[in-house]
C-alpha cells in the first residue's frame, strides 16, 4: 500500500524568513508518528503543509495519494490546530453537530465523539465557559466526528491530566489499529514513547526520523528526553 | 457548493446569534426607538416623517448587518474556525451563503418588527405595500452583509472593523439622497452618489413610499441593489484563501 504521507525536499518560507529547509519524510498508513522539537522549530508549520493550507516556496507533499489540500482530501484529513477552534458561542454538542453535518454524518457520531474526549457532561455547556483543558477537547472531538482517514493533532493533550492523557492515547492507539494514520506533535516525552515513529525537527531541520526503538538506540539512552538532548547536542556539534 | 453544507452553515450562524439575547433585544427594539424618535423631532412636519422615517427602515439593517458580518468574520478569522472550516468539504460559497442566508433571515425578522411598529404605532404608511417595504430591507440587509464581509478582510482586530463602518456606509448615507436631495448636490458629488449602491435603495423606498403600484425605477433599483451584493460577496471570496503564509 502506498504511504499516508511523502514528503520531498519541502522548503518553507514564514514571515519573510526560511522556517523549513527542504525536509523529505515519509509516515506509513496505520501508523502513529510523533513529531517533537523545541517551541519554534515548526513543527505547526509542517503540519500545515500536510493539511494544505501554508503556502510553500518548493518541494512536494503527497497525502493519501493526492497533493496536499487537494478537494478530494477535505473529507479524509482531519486538522486540530494547535489554539482550540470552536465557536465559543456555540455549546459543545452544536458545535461538534455542525463539523459533523460539514461532512454528512449523523448527529449520533457527533455525541459519540465528544463522549470520547470526556465531555459527556458538558455537551449542553458553552464552549466560552469551558476550562481550557475542557475547550482543547472540545476542539479535538470537532476533529474526530468525520472519522478521518489521516488525523493531523497539533498538540492535543496539552493542559489535560495524566488520566485523560492515558485515555487519549488508547483511543489514538485503537483508531490506529483500525487503519487511521495520525500524526502528532507534542512537547511531553512519555508520549513519544507511545508512537511507533519520531519525528524530530530542530530549526526546520529533521533531525531524527526513526522508530522510537532505533532513536533510543542511536542516542544510547532509553530516557528519551535524555536522548533528544543528546541528538540536539550532536547536531549542534556537527553544525 | 453543498446545499446541506450551506443550510448547516446558516443554522450554526443563527444558533450563535439565539445565545447572543443582548444582540437579538437590541437588534429588534433600537430601529423602533429610533423610528419614535424621528416621528417625535418631525412632529410638526408629518411628510417629513414619512419620507424620512421609510428611508431609515432601509438604513438600519444595511448598517446592522455591515457590522454584526465583519466582526463575525473577523472572529471566524481570529478564533482559527475560518481556517479549519477551509480544510473541510466545506466550500468558500457555502459559507458565503450561509451567512447571506441566516443574515436574511435576521433582517427579515428585524425588518418586520419595525415596519410594523413604524405602521401600527407611529402611523407610517407608505402609498405601496408593506411587503414591499420588508424585502427591500432584506436586501439592503444583505449589501450591508457583502460589504461587511469584504470590509472584514482589511480588519485585523475588532476596533479596525468596527471604523470600517464609517468608511463604508457613512458616505453611501451621507449621498444617498436623505439629507440632501441628490439633484441639489454639485455635479461631482452626484456622480459618486450615483456609483454607491445605497442610493438606489433609497430610491427603491421612496418609490414605494409614493407609488402604490410597484415601478419600473424600483424594479430597477432593487436589481442594482442586488448585482452590488453579488459583486461585493465574489470580492469578499476573492480574499478568502486557503492557503495562507
Ligand atoms: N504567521 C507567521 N508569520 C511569520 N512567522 C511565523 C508565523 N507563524 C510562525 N512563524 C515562525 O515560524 C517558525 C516556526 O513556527 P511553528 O509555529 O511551526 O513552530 P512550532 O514548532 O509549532 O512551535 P511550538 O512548539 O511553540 O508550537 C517560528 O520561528 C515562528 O516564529
Ligand atoms: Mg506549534
Amino acid at each position: 500500500m502506498d504511504p499516508a504521507i511523502t514528503i520531498t525536499d519541502l522548503a518553507v518560507d514564514r514571515g519573510g524568513r526560511p522556517v523549513l529547509h527542504g525536509l523529505s519524510t515519509t509516515i506509513q498508513r496505520g501508523s502513529i508518528t510523533g513529531l517533537l522539537g523545541p517551541s519554534g522549530s515548526g513543527k505547526t508549520t509542517l503540519m500545515r503543509c500536510v493539511v494544505g493550507v501554508q503556502r510553500v516556496r518548493s518541494g512536494a507533499v503527497t497525502v493519501l495519494g493526492e497533493p496536499a489540500g487537494s478537494p478530494a482530501l477535505r473529507r479524509k484529513v482531519g486538522y486540530l490546530t494547535q489554539a482550540p477552534s470552536v465557536y465559543a458561542d456555540l455549546t459543545v454538542m452544536e458545535n461538534a453537530r455542525y463539523f459533523a453535518s460539514l461532512y454528512g454524518v449523523p448527529a449520533a457520531e457527533a455525541a459519540a465523539a465528544v463522549r470520547d474526549v470526556g465531555l459527556g457532561q458538558a455537551a449542553g455547556q458553552l464552549v466560552g465557559s469551558l476550562s481550557g483543558g475542557q475547550h482543547a477537547r472540545a476542539s479535538l472531538a470537532c476533529c474526530l466526528v468525520s472519522s478521518p482517514e489521516l488525523l493531523v493533532l497539533d498538540e492535543p493533550t496539552v493542559g489535560q491530566d495524566p488520566v485523560l492523557r492515558d485515555e487519549l492515547w488508547g483511543r489514538f492507539r485503537a483508531m490506529a489499529a483500525a487503519g487511521t494514520t495520525l500524526l502528532v506533535s507534542s512537547h511531553v516525552m512519555d508520549e513519544a514513547g507511545r508512537c511507533d515513529r519520531l519525528l524530530l525537527i530542530r530549526e526546520g531541520r529533521l533531525i531524527a526520523d526513526d522508530t522510537v526503538a532505533a532513536v533510543r538506540a542511536a542516542a544510547g539512552t532509553d530516557d528519551l528526553e535524555e536522548a533528544f538532548l543528546r541528538l540536539i547536542k550532536a547536531q549542534e556539534v556537527a553544525a | 457548493m453543498n446545499p446541506r453544507i450551506t443550510l448547516s452553515t446558516a443554522g450554526r450562524v443563527l444558533r450563535q446569534l439565539r445565545h447572543d439575547h443582548r444582540t437579538v433585544g437590541l437588534v429588534l427594539v433600537v430601529p423602533a426607538v429610533l423610528l419614535t424618535l424621528i416621528k417625535y423631532l418631525f412632529e410638526a412636519q408629518p411628510a417629513v416623517f414619512q419620507g424620512v422615517g421609510l428611508i431609515m427602515l432601509g438604513v438600519f439593517p444595511f448598517i446592522l448587518m455591515f457590522l454584526v458580518t465583519s466582526v463575525a468574520m473577523l472572529r471566524e478569522r481570529t478564533s482559527g474556525t475560518l481556517e479549519r472550516l477551509l480544510t473541510t468539504p466545506l466550500g468558500k460559497l457555502d459559507l458565503l451563503l450561509g451567512y447571506g442566508l441566516a443574515f436574511a433571515v435576521a433582517a427579515a425578522l428585524q425588518a418586520a418588527v419595525s415596519t410594523l411598529f413604524a405602521y401600527f404605532a407611529l402611523g407610517l404608511d407608505p402609498r405601496g405595500s408593506l411587503a414591499l417595504v420588508i424585502a427591500i430591507a432584506v436586501v439592503n440587509a444583505l449589501l450591508g452583509m457583502a460589504l461587511g464581509l469584504f470590509a472584514s478582510t482589511f480588519a485585523r482586530n475588532e476596533f479596525q472593523a468596527v471604523q470600517f463602518m464609517p468608511v463604508f456606509a457613512l458616505p453611501q448615507l451621507l449621498l444617498c439622497g436623505l439629507f440632501v436631495s441628490r439633484d441639489q448636490m454639485a455635479g461631482w458629488l452626484q456622480a459618486i452618489s450615483d456609483a454607491l449602491p445605497l442610493t438606489y435603495a433609497v430610491e427603491a423606498l421612496q418609490e414605494v413610499g409614493t407609488q402604490a403600484e410597484p415601478t419600473g425605477t424600483l424594479w430597477r433599483d432593487v436589481s442594482i441593489v442586488g448585482g452590488a451584493v453579488v459583486l461585493a460577496l465574489i470580492l469578499g471570496a476573492a480574499t478568502l484563501r486557503r492557503r495562507s503564509g
